[in-house]
């Protein structure tokens, strides 16, 4: 029960910026309202209690990511304030659209028969995530470092050229 | 309820309650403060000088590169914390395999320098 | 099934320790970290500071507020009021959440502190980088060029200060094994972290001090809020209680730095482990200062006057330390004193260091964070990495 109280507090926290992400008109505002929706998503990593992970994603997702967001808008034309039209004229060919996805997702959810887990949940500790990459996959460990490597260099070259 | 849950509900309640007092002060400023509404005093300040010019900054891209070079690091160093915390228990092999991911981005870093990402200038 | 009963006593005792953090942080934090900050700059710069309100102006802040509580709140023309007015508000809250893991001191073998989350450090490196966009916000809501240019220079420091913060933190990790704060502090009843693994303890403390130093934009590295700068950069349009709000952020922030330091490399609320005669001699020399300042021609230099107060109460101390260690009392002292000790005694030495070194420009700043620190830290950490296994 509380659970259940806990899950739509956050999916609303989750939910309702995102809706405003998308739609608003102010940019800022639009990527502002990303942090609330990081943070609902840490609450839900934390009911996993998976604390690790809900600590990166505040480090990560709001603290940096937002960040580099922020300084790329503010830094070219949507800084300025000027409102963006977020609609289009196609708004009828794609409420269609979604329409119909929307319907497609749900037959499909409720046909599905979703496996409840059982015994406890894995361990989500910080001695257990390292000890997993360092031991059971570390090759995924080091190829992370090469995919940070390649991100950054390609980065770089991109923002590079621009000048 | 399990540990983790009760204590970020502490700092749930604690960002709550934070913003509940910081709204107070700035509650008793709306009653007590005048409110004198003069064109003037909205006028952006500029050390007295009438301003002139739009407000915003012109692209840079500087200060995206250090945005982005910072969320690679920031992404290296997550994986760095539950390194520290095991490694000693895990033995010589848990320090080689983080000294070759730290040589992998220390390139990186070598590469930002050298391209000049680092500079302010 | 959680019952409702325990659940509610839960939500208001983290009520009730929420408001009392916040009125520590509000007082001691900014009120009197702000008189001690005014009263220590006088001494340094040979004037006295704050002495008319109250005795020795103790009441001058308080005062201020006051003031402050009734100055109008201006919102410039074309600024976004909504996010101009929530900005200070991320920056005060994200310092008070700092104070969460924090560890006052342990009594009965109950310790102090608001909850010890496991992933104590971590949560507090991530409410440090919460605060840079509050500033950000605040400098382009304000509709003012230099605000804008003062929020973007404040959140490229800040971001690049987070990494080496968190490689000094990660040090500390390494030799704790725990990213708890109550553990790192339990770690070093065998000796403090400073002189662990001698000099890369060190090393680690100067990296996280300097980091420290640079996230809460003090000097040397407070060009985004200098008075002579950008019309005082991000808050330039800011005035009375929301300009205070700030205020109340960046001190909290400070302050917790320092607790957070003295949790890492000093010990946190654990009393030194020094044997009795080392202390007599400590409180022997600190005599001989107070003494030497009293009777020579010193004793005109304002700051000094400070310096012999603290010097006799240092003495009175070991005086203290050493006949309780002698008579097989330990710990002689509570705990929290240690603690509100070692915190204020870093926050001394940021205040002081305040008036010593000259500002750093910002490339200079960016250089000395990226250039020289990271690859520092980083080095640092394989070292004591390599010590710590490979070696054995």
């Amino acid at each position: 029960m509380g659970e259940l109280a806990a899950f739509l507090i956050l999916s609303a926290l989750i939910l309702i910026p995102a809706v405003i992400v998308v739609t608003s008109r102010n940019i800022v505002r639009a990527a502002l309202s990303l942090v609330p929706t990081f943070l609902g998503v840490t609450g839900f990593y934390i009911m996993l209690q998976a604390e690790f992970v809900a600590g990166i994603q505040v480090l990560i997702y709001a603290g940096a990511i937002t960040v580099l967001i922020l300084f790329v808008i503010m830094l070219t034309e949507g800084g300025s304030g000027t409102m963006v039209r977020q609609v289009t004229g196609q708004v009828p060919l794609g409420a269609m659209a979604a329409i119909w996805l929307a319907f497609l997702i749900l037959v499909v959810l409720s046909r599905t028969t979703w496996p409840t887990a059982r015994g406890q949940l894995p361990q989500y500790s910080v001695q257990a995530i390292g000890t997993a990459f360092l031991t059971n996959y570390v090759l995924i460990f080091e190829v992370t470092s090469l995919v940070l490597l390649i991100s950054l260099v390609g980065a770089i070259v991109i923002a590079r050229r621009e000048e | 309820m399990p540990k983790v849950v009760v204590d970020w509900l502490y700092v749930g309640v604690f960002a709550v309650v934070g913003v509940v007092l910081t709204v107070l002060p700035l509650a008793v400023v709306w009653l007590l403060a005048p409110r004198l509404s003069l064109p003037q005093k909205k006028l952006t300040y500029e050390s007295g000088v009438i301003p002139f010019g739009q407000a915003w900054a012109q692209f840079n891209v500087r200060y995206y590169l250090f945005a982005l070079v910072f969320v690679v690091f920031d992404v290296e160093v997550i994986y760095l914390y539950p390194w520290a915390t095991v490694f000693r228990t895990l033995g010589a092999f848990a320090f080689y395999e983080m000294l070759i991911f730290l040589l992998i981005l220390f390139v990186g870093l070598v590469y930002a320098w050298r391209k000049g990402a680092l500079e302010w200038v | 099934m959680p019952e409702p009963v325990s659940f509610f006593r839960e939500i208001l005792k983290a009520i009730g320790l929420a408001v009392v953090v916040f009125t520590f942080l509000a007082v001691v934090g900014a009120m009197y970290g702000v008189y001690f900050e005014r009263k220590i700059s006088g001494w340094i710069q040979a004037r006295i500071g704050p002495k008319h309100v109250g005795p020795y102006g103790l009441l001058q802040t308080i005062a201020d507020t006051v003031k402050l509580l009734q100055k109008e709140h201006i919102t410039p023309r074309r600024a976004d009021a909504l996010i101009f007015n929530t900005a200070p508000l991320i920056v005060a809250v994200a310092a008070l959440l700092d104070w969460v893991v924090i560890p006052f001191g342990k009594e009965f073998g109950r310790v102090l502190i608001v909850r010890d989350i496991n992933i104590g450090v971590l949560y507090f490196a991530a409410m440090a980088s919460i605060t840079v966009i509050g500033i950000l916000a605040a400098g382009w809501a304000s509709n003012n060029k230099y605000a804008l240019l003062g929020g973007l220079r404040a959140a490229s420091q800040m971001i690049s200060y987070e990494i080496p913060l968190a490689l000094g933190i990660l040090w500390v990790v390494m030799i704790a094994g725990t990213l708890s704060t109550v553990g790192i502090v339990e770690a070093q009843r065998g000796g403090w972290f400073l002189f662990k693994v001698p000099p890369l303890g060190l090393l680690a403390a100067v990296l996280f001090l300097a980091a420290a130093t640079a996230e809460v934009n003090r000097v040397p590295f407070d060009l985004p809020e200098a008075e002579s700068e950008l019309v005082a950069g991000y808050f330039a349009e800011y005035t009375g209680m929301r300009f205070a709000l700030f205020q109340l952020g960046e001190y909290g922030e400070m302050f917790g730095m320092a607790a957070l330091a003295s949790v890492l490399f000093l010990g946190g609320w654990l009393e030194p482990n020094l044997p009795a005669w080392l202390w007599v001699a400590l409180g022997l020399s600190a005599l001989g200062v107070a003494a030497f300042v009293r009777f020579s021609a010193l004793r005109t230099v304002y700051l000094l006057r400070p310096i012999m107060a603290l010097a006799v109460l240092g003495a009175v101390l070991s005086a203290v330390m050493a006949l309780g260690i002698s008579t097989g009392r330990a710990p002689v002292l509570p705990s929290l004193i240690w603690f509100f000790a070692k915190m204020f005694a870093l926050v001394f030495f940021l205040m002081w260091m305040r008036w010593t070194y000259p500002r750093l420009r910002l490339d200079q700043l960016l250089n000395l964070s990226w250039k020289v620190l990271l690859p520092v830290g980083l080095v640092n950490l394989l070292l004591t990495g390599f010590l710590l296994t490979v070696a054995r």
